[in-house]
């Protein structure tokens, strides 16, 4: 809604309030104002009304035209004009010699092609007006003003250019203030002024016919009651279409309406002031004049004043003539019975159309205009009728016809005005203040609701006018003492009650711990969008097998129309983002939820697990001066991992080679734990498939999906104190040669078997192949550490261990000793 | 033989004055005091002395000794610091090069956002609630008073997946899981961050993902004071003790009355910038008492409860905070943007 102050001030008194002033008054209120506009681009006084007395083809240009004009200052201009349009006769603005135009545009005197020129003729464009909002003969060449102009009289004041346009951002419950007349009120109640109502009854008299009957024109019936609660129409006959009165014109330009003719003008204007949408209708264009408010038939076909033609849907309400659709109910009027150059006798229409019905409509249609915009929100049953009534005085007036006797109208339900009851301790309870019973009625006297106050039962009985459907219950009325008592004077107050402990929960604080881990091994930590291709989610099936992804019902486009259900696709994106910016080494994680169904719709939400993925392509440690660069291997990967999970007493977790789509068969494994004689899957790790990483330009890149949840229930963070060792430990190397399918772990398990209880750790420090053993054959080197708790062992006792650890391993896996 | 001796002394000394190598000194004290050296050349003389005189000549001869090594010992002294100086020298390394790298990866300034402000409520009493980012509509709308065709809904517009199902607006909806998991139960002192989603253009200020916190009291007694209190509380330490609030009135279908909630601006203080158009506040919060609909719904009663409620957005604080002007950095996962925060 756009609030032209000096309209506004017609009806509240602003002298001592500026627009800057008014409209932090508004937004303090709760009415935000989201900006502030002059009218006036920047057109300067000496921008006048002209009269062209005549025009002459300049002697040296053919495209020129050399003007007498007239601007009332006694003594004619020469002006040289170069706008095809302009003609003798012509009333026009004239930006006189030292005036300025919008973009500082400073108007001199100049010669053009040896004729003198004492100004410029101006276009609307030159002026700085919305051309958009003009009638389309106004839009080309120069601006040609009405034929009754005054000469002389400045632009500022012939367009009201002097004026400030307050842009409301209105929430969706202060639909009151979609009109001047609820913005006067929300303005009075904060300043504590009267608020001006426009004088109807007594023009309403003088411009009478009684002659006429309305009721001999028109019959109403409402057939769809659920539709519309209450329906009336005036007949207003021998009007003359022409347009506006430049008054009028202004008014709808400052509210950003275009001005068509007298009629549709004050059907505007009078929606702008009260809010209540109205149409007229070329009463001579309906055949019967007896209008059906109903339902649609489906299927059955309007053309509605933009010259579309609609079909309808048996949920849209229409106003019909007789049989015949005639109009869109509060959404858009019709065609055949719109109002012409030729109209002279008009049927006026101010309504309630339920806001759900205008709403459903206009959605199902993609048609929204002012008046749809406001039914939605459910206008003012009060204002229908004074509307109607404003609304004929001024087409009237205007256009020059009499108003028929009396209205016709049907209802199909009354409501009486709604009661609502607050005691003053909870006002004050509610909002932490003290204020007395007269405060508060004297604000409920200021909003305009009626209250009575019983200091007895400490309580108010407040009755709420139509025109604030939004106030329905107690905590609305302790919104408006709040707001006008001002939030700033609220008090600030700590919560009385109990003490409550604060705390993560302990799946939140493993998260923690994973970030700043992560973080601390190099990773940076990433966040990527939720949505994604559906073809992207197939680029690494491995992770979640083939399961459909969950699709959005209107994805806004392809790119981004299922939900992810891996982590990995998108951060294969980073690492083509980042090489976009030359940056080949990556080293990323991201903790987010992915989104899991078996469900081609869904009947109920999908799984949403919450994801740990990691990516490490490119250098692991780049080039220094000290150091070369050295590729990341598998081995990185395994290590964070392995330190990640170390790190929340995750100790046992099982890497077995795995085969999963997209991922390298050969460098690939799945971790899993078992817990309680359950196998547990972590999830997975390993090297990109060379395939997947040739189809997406990538070098060796190693990534790994692991479940969060799963992880958080694994963590293990009770630290199990051990007495240091009081006496030495026994160190023993051993190579051995085995076949280079042997896997190490396998190894270690057995050594660990048969090392017992002395054996205290047992570590792999070196892999060997090449030309020294047999090319199918690999050399194992593992760091045996032996220590009994309770006394310093004996050489002999050690080296017998080690006997059998080596008899054990030749027997299961044929390795021998390498010499 | 004393003559001999002193005459020896001096030419000891006046060779080992010359003497500037750790060789010529070696050589030097074999000269002079080897066991073919020149002082026990003149004491092999001592056998043809008188018994009277021996004790005498052998104090001058040790003197002599004395004298000679003394001055060996100064040069030997000056040579070691010599010798260490010239290693120390050789061993000076360039320090103004760089050190060995050692990996730093950064945290994503939302979550860093995110932490700080859990970490101020947790020190405040409150515990972190979490709920699905897929959602059904009626923990998203319905149970927060915007019933279907609700004219707010649009203030909202919805991802859907089907009719009852959507991507959740707002991490209100955890809200609502809580206090019905609460089964009418008080104190609720929760916040809720997460991942939201809304159909809007992604440009500069805009994303179609992005995240929010809110936050949820319920006990007896809780007044529109208590919000401003503990928003109070929590700009102060999170934008520092100079910040002020202002409340102003605004429109929730989930709270009333509501309040926008702006904050002394972070980048001039509340002097009026460029940031703050001049006004010297920022709109940073929404905030409100936790409509009774919605308390009914959720099985406390509003007439013995009450309830406030806020929310933010993670990204306009990290913006603000760190002066980025643009959202989508948040979700590229351009190096050059996210190890700007690889600090603590």
């Amino acid at each position: 809604m756009n609030v032209s102050y000096q309209w506004l001030s017609q009806y509240v008194d602003l002298q001592d309030v500026d627009s800057r002033t008014l409209a932090e008054l508004l937004t303090r209120g709760g009415v935000e104002v989201d900006a502030v506009e002059s009218r006036n681009a920047g057109v300067s006084e000496g921008v006048l009304v002209g009269y062209v007395k005549a025009r002459e083809k300049h002697p040296n240009a053919d495209k020129l035209s050399v003007c007498t004009v007239d601007v009332g200052a006694g003594e004619d201009l020469q002006i040289v004009c170069g706008a095809q349009n302009v003609a003798a006769g012509q009333k026009v603005p004239v930006a006189t010699v030292g005036s300025v135009l919008p973009g500082d545009f400073k108007i001199k005197k100049a010669k053009l092609r040896d004729v003198e020129s004492y100004g410029m003729i101006c276009s609307a464009k030159e002026l700085g007006l919305n051309e958009k909002m003009l009638p389309k003969e106004q839009q080309e060449g120069i601006l040609v003003l009405p034929a009754d102009s005054e000469i002389g009289r400045t632009i500022q004041d012939f367009f009201g250019l002097a004026d400030e346009v307050l842009e409301l951002g209105l929430t969706p419950n202060r639909s009151d203030c979609l009109s001047m007349l609820g913005v006067a009120y929300e303005v009075a109640a904060l300043l504590g002024r009267d608020v001006q109502l426009p004088e109807v009854n007594g023009a309403l008299s003088a411009l009478a016919n009684g002659d006429l009957s309305a009721a001999d024109h028109v019959k109403v019936n409402i057939e769809a009651s659920e539709g519309c609660s209450l329906y009336s129409a005036r007949i207003i006959d021998g009007v003359r279409i022409a347009p506006s009165p430049q008054w009028l014109q202004n008014r709808l330009l400052a509210a950003g309406v275009r001005p068509i003719n007298n009629v549709v003008d004050v059907t505007n204007f009078v929606m702008l002031e009260y809010g209540q949408p109205l149409h007229a209708f070329d009463r001579l264009r309906l055949s019967e004049g007896i209008i059906k408010v109903r339902f649609a038939r489906e299927g059955e076909s309007l053309e509605t004043l933009d010259g579309q033609v609609r079909t309808l849907q048996s949920s849209m309400l229409v106003i019909a003539d007789g049989e015949q659709a005639v109009a869109l109910a509060g959404v858009m009027g019709g065609a055949s019975s719109e109002v012409t150059a030729e109209t002279t006798r008009i049927l006026l229409e101010s309504a309630k159309f339920a806001g759900a019905v205008v709403r459903k409509t206009s959605r199902q249609l993609g048609l929204r205009s002012e008046s749809s915009l406001r039914f939605e929100k459910e206008v003012n049953v009060d204002a229908v009728m004074a509307a109607l009534d404003r609304a004929a005085v001024l087409i009237a007036e205007l256009a020059g016809g009499t108003i028929a006797e009396g209205i016709v109208s049907a209802s199909t339900a009354t409501t009486d005005p709604l009661t609502v009851g607050i005691k003053l301790t909870k006002i004050n309870d509610y909002l932490g203040t003290s204020l007395t019973g007269t405060e508060v009625q004297a604000i409920f006297e200021r909003l305009r609701l009626g209250s009575q106050w019983s200091s007895a039962d400490d309580a108010f009985q407040v009755t709420i006018p139509k025109r604030r459907g939004d106030i329905s219950r107690d905590v609305d009325l302790i919104e408006e003492v709040a707001r006008l008592y001002g939030y700033d004077n609220i008090p600030t107050s700590l919560v009385y009650g109990d003490t409550t402990v604060g705390a993560l929960s302990p799946a939140q604080a493993v998260r923690r711990t994973v970030r700043r881990t992560l973080a601390g091994f190099g990773l940076d930590e990433v966040i990527n969008y939720s949505f994604t291709h559906p073809q992207k989610s197939a680029v690494v099936p491995g992770v979640y097998g083939d399961k459909p992804a969950v699709k959005l019902a209107l994805p806004m486009s392809e790119e981004r129309s299922v939900l992810r259900q891996s982590l990995i696709p998108h951060l294969l994106d980073v690492v083509a983002h980042n090489r976009n910016h030359n940056q080949a080494d990556v080293a990323v994680f991201e903790i987010g939820h992915v989104f899991v169904t078996d469900e081609e719709k869904l009947s109920k939400l999908p799984e949403q697990p919450l994801h740990l993925g990691l990516l490490l392509t490119g250098l692991m440690q780049s080039a220094q001066w000290l150091q070369a660069g050295r590729a990341v291997d598998f081995f990185d990967l395994k290590g964070v991992l392995e330190r990640l999970l170390a790190s929340l007493g995750i100790f046992d977790v099982t890497y077995s080679l795995h085969a999963a789509d997209g991922f390298h068969p050969g460098r690939t494994a799945q971790l899993t734990v078992e817990r309680n004689g359950q196998t547990v899957v972590l999830g997975v790790a390993g090297q990109l498939h060379p395939q997947v990483q040739q189809e997406q330009d990538l070098a060796d890149t190693y990534v790994a999906e692991l479940d969060m949840y799963v992880i958080a229930s694994l963590v293990d963070t009770q630290i199990a104190y051990r007495a240091l060792p009081r006496f030495p430990e026994s160190k023993r190397d051993l190579a051995l040669v085995v076949g280079r399918e042997v896997a190490s772990s396998t190894m270690v398990d057995v050594i660990r078997q048969v090392g017992g209880e002395l054996l205290q750790s047992v570590q792999v420090f070196d892999v060997y192949t090449g030309e020294k053993i047999d090319a199918s054959k690999k050399s194992v080197a593992f760091s045996l550490v032996f220590r009994h708790d309770d006394r310093t062992l004996q050489d002999e006792e050690v080296q017998s261990i080690i006997e059998r650890i080596l008899q054990a391993l030749a027997d299961t896996f044929a390795a021998i000793l390498r010499s | 033989m004393r003559e001999r001796l002193e005459a020896l002394q001096q030419a000891a000394l006046a060779d080992l004055q010359n003497v500037e190598t750790q060789q010529q000194l070696n050589d030097l004290r074999i000269q002079y005091l080897g066991k073919k050296g020149e002082l026990t050349e003149v004491l092999r003389g001592m056998a043809q002395l008188s018994a009277e005189e021996r004790p005498l000549v052998g104090q001058v001869t040790n003197e002599t000794r004395k004298a000679i090594e003394d001055v060996i010992e100064q040069k030997q002294a000056l040579f070691a610091r010599l010798e260490t100086e010239r290693r120390l020298q050789s061993e000076t390394i360039d320090v103004t090069l760089p050190g060995r790298a050692v990996r730093a990866g950064a945290l994503h300034p939302l979550n860093k956002i995110i932490e700080e402000v859990e970490d101020i409520f947790i020190g405040m009493g409150y515990t972190v609630e979490e709920g699905p980012e897929v959602e059904q509509d009626h923990y998203n709308f319905e149970m927060l008073n915007l019933p279907k065709d609700h004219p707010a809904r649009d203030m909202q517009d919805t991802f859907y997946v089907t009719e009852e199902i959507l991507l959740r607006t707002h991490t209100s909806p955890v809200q609502v899981r809580t206090m019905l998991a609460k089964k009418g139960e008080v104190p609720v002192k929760i916040i809720c961050p997460g991942r939201v989603y809304r159909r809007d253009d992604d440009d500069a200020t805009h994303s179609h993902m992005f995240t929010q916190i809110e936050g949820l009291v319920i006990d007896k007694k809780v007044r529109m004071s208590d919000l401003k209190g503990t928003l109070l509380q929590f700009v102060k330490q999170m934008f520092g003790e100079q910040t002020q609030i202002r409340l102003r009135p605004s429109f929730f279908p989930f709270t009333e009355p509501s309040a926008e909630v702006d904050v002394t601006c972070v980048m001039c203080k509340g002097h009026g910038c460029r940031v703050c158009k001049q006004t010297g506040w920022l709109e940073i919060l929404g905030s409100g008492m936790v409509h009774p609909r919605v308390l009914e719904m959720a099985g406390y009663d509003p007439q013995e409860y009450s309830g406030f409620a806020f929310g933010m957005g993670v990204e306009r604080i990290a913006m603000l905070k760190y002066g980025i002007d643009d959202i989508r950095h948040f979700y590229t996962g351009d190096l050059r943007f996210l190890r700007q925060f690889a600090r603590l």
